[in-house]
Order: C-alpha cells, then sequence, then structure tokens
C-alpha cells in the first residue's frame, strides 16, 4: 500500500514518471476521466504537487486554467498536502487564469476569439519559461474540459481545437498537459462523444471509476491508466494498462492492488 | 497477404481512363492501431517511389494528426536521407496552425514567430476549413514532385476525422473524389476513425474508395464497462494486435475479401496469417442443404473423365484451341459452332467429328474471372 507522499506511488509507476525529475514526459497529453461517484479531481490535485514540488526543476511552470473552482479552493486542498499555491502564484511557477468570471462573448465566432487570446496567453507564458536556464518542462493543467464547453456556447469543436493546439505546443516545447473530462455528461448523447476524441488524441488515459461491486468504506473506487506510451517517428514504445484501487484520505490518497490491504 | 496487396495496388497506380486506386483504414478505440497501419502504407509506397518501382513519382502527405517533423523522422528511419526526401516528398502541414491562431498572434505580436519547420519540406495550412484551398494546395505540391508531364503523384491524408471536424462530409468526399479522379493522382489513401462519425459518413467514405482496411480488435472486451482484471489482459492485448480485414472492390463490381492478423512492434507494425483465416474462408460458403464443392474423391474422378469427342482422338493429344483458324478449316466456316469444327471427309464415305476443346478444365465458381481483364 503505497501514499502520494511516499517516493513513488502506483499512479506515478503507471504514468511512468520517474521520482527523479519530479515527473517527466514532455510532449505529452493527458486525459483523467471521472464520474459523479468517483471524482478525479485527487489525481488533478497529487499532479500539482509533484510538478511543482521536485527539486531539480526550480524553473518548472504549471499553467491552470480553472473552470471549475476559485483559486482560495486549490490553494487549500494543496495546502493540506504540503504544497503552498499562493507563494508559488508569486514566484510566478503556478500561472493560475480565473476562467470563472470571465465575459463569455455570444455566439461561436465570439468564443472563438475569446479562445484565440487565452491560448495566447498560454504561449507567451510557456515561450518566457522555456527561454529560462534550467527550464525541463511546463504543464498546462484544464480544470475542467465540459465546464470549458459549457463556457464557449457548447461548441465541443472549439475546446478540441484548442486543445489541438496546446497539444501542439506541447510538442514543441515539452510541455505536459492534463485535462480533466467527466465520462457521464456525455452518456446520454447520440452522437459520437467528444470525449472518444479526446481518447484519441491522449497519449495517457486515467479513468477514476467505481468499484464494479459497488460502494465500500475503505475503498473509494479504482483508477484504470492506460499508458499508451511515446511513438516518434523512428519508433514506439508499448501501450500498458494498469488497474488498481484508490482511497481518499485527509490529506493524502493511497493506492493498493486489489486485495492488498492489510 | 492482404498487407501486400494493398502496398501493390497502390504501387501500380491508376489504369488510363480510371479512377486512381483509393484506400480508406478505419480503425476504433477498441484497436487504435489505425496510424500504425497508415505508417506502414506510407513507408512502402516511400519505398516503391525512391526506387522507381511505382507509377507515382512523389506523395503529397496531408498531416493533421501528427507533425510533419514526425514522418520525416519515421520516413528517414526507413532508410531514406532528407536530400532524398526533398525530391519527392511534400508535406501539407495542418498540424501546427490549423485555424491561423498562431499567425495572427505573431502577426499582432502577443508570440514569436518562431517557425517549428526544420528540414521537412511542409507546406503551412492556415484554414482546414478551407477544402477547396486544400485542394489546390495538394495539386500545386504534387506538380513540383512529378518529373515529366503525363506524371502522377500519391496522397495521404493522416486524418479525414480531423477534416470532418472542420467541414461537412459531403465537402470531405468531394475532396477525395476530385482527387480520386485528378489525371495526375497515382492512388490516395487516408485513415479515419469509424467511432467518431455517424454511419453515413463512414459508408460515404467507404463508398469512394477501391479498398477498405478495417482494424478490429483481436478480443472481445466488455467494452470498458465494469473494468476489472479479468478484462485488464484483453484490453491490453488489443492495444498490441489486432485483425486486420480489407475488402477489395474490382472494377467489374466484384468484392474480394482478405484477412490476416496485425502485430505492433517497436519499428512499425508486423502482418501475420490469421488463425481463422481457414474458417473464415469456409464460412463464406453459405449453408445450404446441398454441397456446393466437391469432396476430394469427386474431384479424382472428374479429372479421370474422357470428354464425348475426346475418346476419338485415336491416341493423338489433345489439343486446346488457340483461335487461329488453318485454311482447310475456312472452307467448312458455315457448319462451325464457337467450341466444335464438323469435317466431312470425302475419301472415307463416313462422318468425323474433329473437336479441339476452346480452354483447359476450370473449376466452376473459381474466383478468378476469365473476363477480368476485358476493357469493356
Amino acid at each position: 500500500m503505497m501514499s502520494s507522499n511516499s517516493a513513488n506511488n502506483l499512479l506515478d509507476e503507471a504514468l511512468g514518471f520517474n521520482d527523479e525529475c519530479g515527473g517527466g514526459g514532455g510532449g505529452l497529453l493527458l486525459l483523467i476521466e471521472d464520474r459523479v461517484e468517483t471524482s478525479g479531481a485527487f489525481i488533478l490535485h497529487h499532479l500539482i504537487k509533484r510538478r511543482l514540488s521536485s527539486p531539480n526543476r526550480p524553473n518548472d511552470v504549471v499553467v491552470f486554467l480553472s473552470f471549475a473552482h476559485p483559486f482560495s479552493h486549490y490553494d487549500r486542498i494543496l495546502r493540506k498536502m504540503g504544497c503552498n499555491l499562493g507563494v508559488q502564484k508569486e514566484n510566478k511557477r503556478f500561472v493560475y487564469y480565473d476562467m470563472l468570471n470571465l465575459n463569455y462573448p455570444d455566439g461561436e465566432k465570439g468564443a472563438e476569439d475569446l479562445l484565440l487570446s487565452v491560448y495566447g496567453k498560454i504561449q507567451k507564458t510557456v515561450e518566457l519559461c522555456s527561454s529560462r536556464e534550467g527550464y525541463k518542462n511546463s504543464t498546462i493543467m484544464i480544470d475542467d474540459i465540459s465546464l470549458m464547453e459549457v463556457a464557449l456556447c457548447g461548441s465541443s469543436n472549439l475546446v478540441l481545437d484548442f486543445l489541438h493546439y496546446c497539444y501542439s505546443l506541447a510538442t514543441q516545447f515539452d510541455c505536459l498537459v492534463i485535462i480533466l473530462n467527466h465520462e457521464d455528461v456525455y452518456s446520454t448523447v447520440d452522437v459520437p462523444s467528444p470525449l472518444l476524441q479526446m481518447e484519441y488524441l491522449a497519449n495517457i488515459v486515467i479513468k477514476a471509476e467505481p468499484l464494479a461491486t459497488g460502494l465500500a468504506t475503505d475503498v473509494h473506487g479504482q483508477l484504470t491508466v492506460l499508458n499508451k506510451g511515446i511513438c516518434q517517428g523512428s519508433g514506439c514504445s508499448k501501450s500498458k494498462i494498469r488497474n488498481f484501487h484508490f482511497r481518499v484520505k485527509e490529506n493524502c490518497v493511497e493506492y493498493f492492488y486489489p486485495g492488498s490491504r492489510t | 497477404m492482404a498487407a501486400e496487396a494493398i502496398s501493390r495496388a497502390l504501387r501500380d497506380g491508376a489504369l488510363e481512363g480510371e479512377h486512381a486506386p483509393a484506400l480508406t483504414i478505419k480503425d476504433s478505440i477498441h484497436a487504435p492501431l489505425g496510424a500504425f497501419v497508415f505508417d506502414h502504407i506510407l513507408a512502402q509506397l516511400s519505398s516503391n517511389i525512391s526506387s522507381s518501382k511505382s507509377q507515382a513519382q512523389g506523395i503529397v502527405l496531408v498531416a493533421f494528426a501528427r507533425s510533419p517533423q514526425f514522418y520525416a523522422e519515421l520516413l528517414k528511419s526507413k532508410a531514406n536521407d532528407a536530400a532524398s526526401l526533398k525530391k519527392w516528398l511534400r508535406i501539407v502541414d495542418c498540424y501546427t496552425d490549423p485555424l491561423g491562431w498562431k499567425s495572427q498572434l505573431a502577426e499582432s505580436g502577443i508570440v514569436s514567430n518562431r517557425s517549428t519547420q526544420n528540414a521537412t519540406t511542409a507546406s503551412l495550412c492556415k484554414n482546414a476549413r478551407d477544402l477547396d484551398m486544400l485542394f489546390s494546395s495538394i495539386v500545386e505540391l504534387g506538380k513540383e514532385v512529378i518529373r515529366e508531364t503525363k506524371g502522377r503523384f500519391a496522397v495521404a491524408i493522416d486524418s479525414v476525422s480531423e477534416i470532418l471536424r472542420h467541414a461537412s462530409i459531403s465537402s470531405a468526399a468531394s475532396l477525395l473524389s476530385n482527387l480520386r479522379s485528378h489525371d495526375q493522382v497515382a492512388c490516395l489513401f487516408w485513415l479515419f476513425h469509424s467511432d467518431l462519425h455517424e454511419m453515413k459518413a463512414s459508408s460515404a467514405l467507404e463508398y469512394i474508395s477501391s479498398m477498405v482496411a478495417c482494424v478490429e480488435p483481436i478480443s472481445n472486451t466488455t467494452n470498458g464497462k465494469g473494468m476489472n482484471s479479468e478484462n485488464l489482459p484483453l484490453i491490453e492485448q488489443n492495444l498490441g494486435r489486432g485483425k486486420f480485414s480489407v475488402r477489395f472492390k474490382r472494377r467489374n463490381g466484384r468484392i474480394r475479401l482478405m484477412s490476416e492478423e496485425l502485430h505492433t512492434e517497436q519499428m512499425g507494425i508486423n502482418f501475420v496469417p490469421a488463425f481463422e483465416d481457414y474458417v473464415t474462408s469456409q464460412s463464406l460458403v453459405p449453408k445450404v442443404q446441398f454441397s456446393l464443392q466437391l469432396s476430394e474423391k469427386e474431384r479424382n474422378d472428374r479429372a479421370k473423365v474422357v470428354l464425348p469427342f475426346e475418346h476419338q482422338g485415336d491416341g493423338k493429344p489433345i489439343q486446346i484451341y488457340d483461335g487461329r483458324r488453318s485454311v482447310s478449316e475456312s472452307k467448312t466456316e458455315n457448319k462451325e459452332t464457337n467450341a466444335e469444327k464438323m469435317h466431312v471427309n470425302e475419301d472415307s464415305g463416313r462422318g468425323e467429328i474433329i473437336y479441339i476443346r476452346d480452354s483447359d478444365d476450370e473449376m466452376p465458381d473459381s474466383d478468378e474471372d476469365p473476363d477480368d481483364d476485358l476493357d469493356i
């Protein structure tokens, strides 16, 4: 049984993140899918801490687009995990974009222009970071995609366009893009789900689901991590899939294989 | 083998007066190996082009899903050097800035205008929604790689699914049709993810194609519902192996089906005969209450049958009519049928039938259509 405070837990191993680098994998898109019964927000919080806390990566930056919660929400949660987001924000290592209180224009054209300006800010931040000495990786996080779609007049196409641009930025500047989306939001839609598009685009897909056996007090759900590996022109690494259970505690999360909990 | 048959068809290209062969590669999220197949086909065709074995003298690659650099690395890893690539490869880059956002931001000074293109021969597309402009770009780049006036080029589109995000199915179908009927296009192929589109879009694309290659899961899983440790090995297996079924549409309308398995490896993919190949071919014979095929004994007995007029040959070897007439035979032309000649021997006073068979023995319902090569 491993907690998220230990050096390398099951989640980090499944993601292929090397503890020495405090996270790794530039040029990748990581998709977190959750449900009403099993929120995947804890994975976002864990990854924020991992990307900001590594001593080997003092100049790396996390660019955070929040459509779901105000800054104070994340600050409170990360403090309990031992990470001071306020200080990181002042040091320009945690760049927080409040998308909740923006004035969203009517119509898809207005929404596209707004998205263009947000993308411009992200690219500028990443370019600035990459020019600093000792730069390793940046991280772009979006919480969450379904609310982003709502904000953009329901245009899943615009969201996909934005993700495509973030992905191409990631491959150019060796960034990691992390997005959270809700699987059950799309389940009643007749047309092919935009979530499928994102699954095709993503290099790593983490699904947070309830147990097949239902609710339990000691186990809050299961994570399935599909790591497609890196595919470059000269060759591809093998895809791997891992499944394990988790329990969310006050200040950390425990990950364990089924049946290994004593 | 199916994959080899595809490569041959694309290598051979278009016949005069015919549309270019067109291949659809389709996959789904449960067997997401279509991109591997695309890369394999691209590498094979590139190899034929660089060694001048194909009708196409170059390739125009339309890159939506992966960067031009990815493809340049891919082809370099298959023993092509950069100088050689420049001669016959052109890339329409719909990956870097498909909607012109980066250009707009650079023009307004918000971001730097850092070019991502290095040694690739990529032409930047800033408006993936305009398929007319895309068509013009493809044709223009194609003309750069052909060496003679009547030369042809191949076209590869790495994601028609991306095109369909920006344009309607009718516009996309029109683009592909126009390319297929262009007299300088030797062949074209594209990839799309069938589960991202409605059935009518998939059907429209398949109708335009002369070959449809479908990648399906090797194992049936429960589609991710109730994820558990029992499903995982099957799901993981489907990420590395798949069923590869190809449907070839011949000019005369007949359909030929081939299937095999594909396995992903570090340097690409490998095709192997399907374990159930025999079973599949047997299952194509309709299940009826009478026998449609010959048993071994029946085949042997049939081979021993001497045809009615041939046993009068007096030991002479059985001849097969090759279409040439002798001078004496032309005098009895009025009495001839298609397969027999009647010759009256005036000296002997009795009739004689000289029978020359018009073709070798052929199994009924054989796969090969003898009229297949007719240019009707």
